[in-house]
């Protein structure tokens, strides 16, 4: 993942609003798409990001509030004028034409001779591996090889952001996770901007520099993956990334930059304020990501804190197992990950044991 | 399958009954005898010859194909206007619109037909074949628009939306991409009508103040012994040419959603 | 989506306005004035023809209905109106009892076929078999009436066949038996009308509730008369208006077929618009059978709601 601070700014968001009659699709959104990014808007259906991403391709006209692109404000400017290209989630092939005559579409009002324009078909079908495909009938292809059509037909225009509408929602698992890696191999050979709309957060997580977490029609947090992973701002959004166990908790002190919790089960520590996100008045909670919890094998000696359990549900994976724990007496139960190595067995539904974890991984909700 | 052999049976048994009268009328047609009878008495073209000679029949044809030819021109094209409206966007006041437009289809057609005829009457306006095509473009739109909706209703919006993201305007995408995936809902459109419009006889009898067209030349000559075998002859080949535009009709409708990549539910209506 | 709402509603009655319009003209302002027309009348009780003379002036008037109520000779009802509406009542009757029974009989015969292609035909071939069925809807409707009358007629294809083979000495002239004949024709001509609907009322029914039907323990047959039916009963309401209304406002076959000799309303309307120049008249015959159709159809509806409510 590349930094991406000190780049331009492509696309700016300010206060946007967008009304369906009574319905408040989108609620003010405000922020910044950086230049040559990977961005990603990820929510719950009906969150208002796939209508966000439309606003950028000047398919929904905004209530109120301004989209600029490329530091030009898009109001007024109808969307073949824009300097986006879209990937539609149905891939939205022409079904009457040919794969070259799909990827050439764009280039109808291209002053270029009919040789050149043959010449940049052929050579955007082979960005996306689909080299000699040009005459096949555009119906007659798969899935993936659609989604690859429609990729090379927007990217073609050399559009400077393009836009990806759940464009791997279609794909099966497999075929799905290996188009991850190639549109992200695309992307750093283009080096325009992409901006994906996806409600699968590993997608969102695995693709992108950066992540809009949005929820209700605003965007709840904007943020690299891995702090979005590690510090989410809040329960919700936490919640909808990974999995994350709460803990109710008790705030002791907060002062000088440290603040004292009584946490549930695991007892008093002590947390960093960059621990902390932006109070918004709700019961303390403690969150911890299923991984940063460890069993501890016999033997082990442990280099954290750590606390005593009873084991209540065992879940298989494969790799993986997934122990849910009831913490030090209590009723409160964690789950907790561990990878499945050699000398470590499947431990048993009611087993007593030690779950070692690091204050530093905690978050504090409050 | 085995359990169906009785309906199946049953159903074929039909078919042979709703065809009856379409097979029996060849036979007669090319029947050398002037009475309509079993058996057979030899081949003959006789008939057709007849009614190709037939100066007033040939008057009737021509009416009938400028009739047909403008009432389904005009049925399709504001079915495409309805359509379009009703499928592309949402109106208040589409379903009182577009089922006023379906009215003719329940409406007794002797009470279009005298509406329209009391309407022309008070407007003094003559009886012509322009009030015949008035009336058939009012018989035929329900039709087209029945077509013509399932056409626009394959299509997928958003392929309007990546050539408009691909930089052409409103109308090179309606030239470039709507039109050409809805054109076999319109050829069969215009076909179904053009079929509807040729076969059409009471607004064609009560509306067209003389003017001999087809169906009305038909039901004169049925009420005649003596013109009956001209008149098979000419039938044979209005059933023919009917079921080869129909065919080529269902051709289009096929072809239509086999490109949308849709899958075949069935037939027009 | 791609319009604010008034945009989009701007863009949709645009496109839509050229054949609403059209509509509007040839098709709700001539029904609008056939109900007037039916209102009024001439000073004298002449009779209304189109268009108006120099000097005519209408008059509102019952009279037009009142005429058709005249079963009795009164004060008010010369013995050429009695015979008038004594004869348009039996019209009127007859074209009920002909739908009725036209109805009966094309839905009855139709229901297995609807039912063979939707559920004992491949999928695939769904659409060929209900192209079939449809062709004949659209070849010539003159045509198919009139070949029934030289099937049926003197001298007509029965008769001659029969005579010929020695069965018979004198024509039968099937089509003597007017009505009969009438309700032959019509139940063909109007056969595909009742399959269409109730096929696809079929269509909808998920085939997993009869399943679920024997699973529960019904024969095949209570599954039918349990499930299927009623979850197709919509189509069946269907088919019966699609085949009923027009059917009660048929012309060409009681003029072909029934020589004339057993008119049915049609004919009644068409000969007081048309023949007789008595445009009020037949303005209040028309309102007056499409009041009595819509009410027995809405009737019709409305027994058979509970079924339409099940429809998804």
């Amino acid at each position: 993942m590349t930094t991406s601070d000190e780049k331009p700014v492509m696309i700016e968001f300010r206060d946007v609003h967008k009304y369906y009659g009574d319905y408040h699709a989108l609620r003010g959104i405000n922020g910044t798409i950086k230049a040559g990014e990977f961005f990603s808007l990820l929510g719950p259906s009906g969150c208002g990001k796939t209508t966000l991403l439309r606003t950028i391709a000047g398919f929904e006209d905004l209530s109120s509030g301004v989209v600029m692109i490329d530091g030009k404000s898009m109001q007024d400017v109808p969307a073949n004028v824009r300097p986006t290209n879209m990937v539609f989630q149905s891939y939205a092939i022409f079904p009457h034409m040919s794969v070259a005559e799909n990827v050439g579409f764009g280039l109808r009002r291209d002053p270029r001779s009919k040789a050149e324009k043959a010449a940049a078909v052929e050579e955007a079908l082979e960005m996306v591996g689909l080299k000699g495909y040009g005459n096949r009938a555009a119906h007659a292809l798969s899935g993936g090889q659609r989604q690859r059509v429609a990729l090379a037909r927007a990217l073609i225009l050399k559009p400077k952001v393009l836009l990806l509408d759940e464009p791997l929602s279609a794909l099966d698992k497999k075929m799905r996770e290996h188009m991850q890696v190639e549109l992200i191999r695309l992307q750093r050979q283009v080096g325009i901007t992409f901006v994906l709309v996806t409600h699968d957060q590993e997608e969102a997580l695995v693709m992108s520099d950066r992540i809009a977490v949005m929820f209700e029609g605003e965007i709840a947090q904007l943020a690299d993956p891995e702090t979005l992973y590690r510090r989410p701002n809040s329960k919700k959004v936490a919640d909808f990334i990974g999995t994350m166990n709460f803990v109710p908790a008790e705030i002791l002190s907060d002062e000088s930059g440290k603040i004292e919790v009584e946490a549930k089960g695991l007892g008093r520590v002590t947390l960093d304020a960059s621990q902390a996100p932006p109070a918004r008045g709700e019961a303390p909670v403690i969150g911890l990501r299923p991984e940063t919890l460890t069993l501890l094998y016999p033997g082990q000696v442990p280099n954290d804190q750590v606390v005593d359990g009873v084991i209540d549900e065992v879940i298989y994976f494969g790799d993986m197992t997934y122990y849910d724990v009831y913490l030090g007496g209590t009723d409160v139960e964690v789950r907790l990950s561990m990878r499945n190595v050699p000398g470590r067995p499947i431990m048993d539904v009611g087993s007593k044991v030690q779950v070692a974890w690091s204050p530093e991984a905690l978050v504090l909700f409050r | 399958m085995k359990k169906g052999l009785g309906l199946r049976s049953y159903t074929i048994f039909y078919l042979i009954v709703l065809y009856a009268p379409i097979i029996i009328l060849p036979m007669f047609a090319f029947n050398n005898a002037t009475t309509v009878a079993f058996p057979l008495q030899g081949f003959t073209t006789q008939w057709f010859s007849e009614m190709l000679a037939n100066t007033n029949l040939r008057k009737a044809l021509v009416n009938s194909l400028i009739v047909s030819l403008s009432s389904a021109t005009l049925a399709t094209v504001l079915g495409i206007l309805a359509a379009r409206s009703a499928v592309r966007y949402s109106w208040p006041g589409k379903g009182l619109v577009m089922g006023s437009i379906m009215v003719p289809l329940v409406l007794p057609e002797m009470i279009v037909a005298m509406s329209l005829l009391v309407l022309l009457l008070a407007m003094g306006i003559k009886l012509s074949l322009f009030t015949i095509i008035l009336g058939h473009v009012l018989m035929c739109m329900p039709f087209a628009v029945a077509i013509l909706t399932s056409a626009f209703q394959t299509l997928d919006k958003s392929l309007e939306e990546a050539a408009l993201d691909l930089g052409e305007n409103a109308w090179s995408t309606f030239r470039l991409i709507v039109l050409p995936l809805v054109m076999p809902g319109i050829m069969a459109s215009f076909l179904i009508t053009f079929t509807i419009s040729i076969d059409e006889f009471i607004i064609a009898n009560f509306l067209g103040g003389g003017e001999p067209v087809l169906s009305v030349f038909i039901f004169t000559a049925f009420r005649f012994p003596a013109t009956v075998p001209p008149v098979l002859a000419l039938g044979t080949m209005l059933v023919a040419f009917s079921i080869i535009l129909l065919t080529i009709a269902e051709y289009f409708r096929r072809r239509g959603v086999a490109k949308a990549g849709g899958k075949d539910s069935g037939g027009f209506l | 989506m791609a319009n604010t709402p008034t945009a989009e509603t701007r863009a949709g009655w645009s496109l839509v306005s050229v054949p609403a319009v059209y509509v509007l003209l040839m098709l709700a302002a001539p029904l609008l004035l056939v109900f007037g027309l039916s209102f009024v009348g001439l000073q004298g009780g002449a009779k209304v023809a189109l268009p108006l003379q120099e000097g005519q002036d209408l008059q509102f008037t019952l009279s037009n209905y009142a005429k058709l109520f005249c079963l009795s000779a009164s004060e008010s009802c010369s013995s050429t109106d009695v015979r008038m509406a004594q004869a348009t009542t039996t019209a009127m009757l007859r074209s009920l009892f002909v739908a009725a029974l036209v109805t009966l009989t094309t839905v009855v015969l139709a229901y297995p076929v609807a039912y063979y292609v939707s559920f004992h035909v491949a999928p695939s071939k769904k659409a060929l078999w209900l192209f079939l069925i449809t062709i004949p809807f659209w070849t010539s409707y003159v045509i198919r009436v009139a070949l029934w009358r030289t099937i049926l007629g003197y001298d007509g294809a029965v008769d001659a066949t029969l005579g010929a083979v020695g069965i018979i000495d004198q024509p039968l002239n099937l089509l003597q038996y007017g009505t009969a004949s009438i309700i032959i024709t019509l139940s063909h001509a109007y056969a595909p009308f009742a399959v269409l609907p109730i096929f696809v009322s079929l269509e909808k029914v998920d085939h997993s509730l009869l399943e679920a039907g024997q699973d529960l323990g019904e024969s095949r047959w209570t599954t039918f008369l349990r499930v299927t039916l009623p979850l197709s009963m919509a189509g069946v309401v269907a088919a019966v208006l699609i085949v009923f209304i027009p059917t009660v406002g048929d012309y060409v076959t009681p003029e072909l077929i029934g020589g004339g000799k057993v008119p049915m309303i049609a004919n009644f309307i068409e000969t007081q618009m048309w023949k007789l120049r008595n445009q009020s008249m037949g303005a209040a015959l028309a309102v007056s059978s499409m009041l009595i159709v819509g009410i027995l159809a809405l009737i019709f509806v409305l027994a058979n709601r509970r079924f339409l409510g099940v429809r998804k």
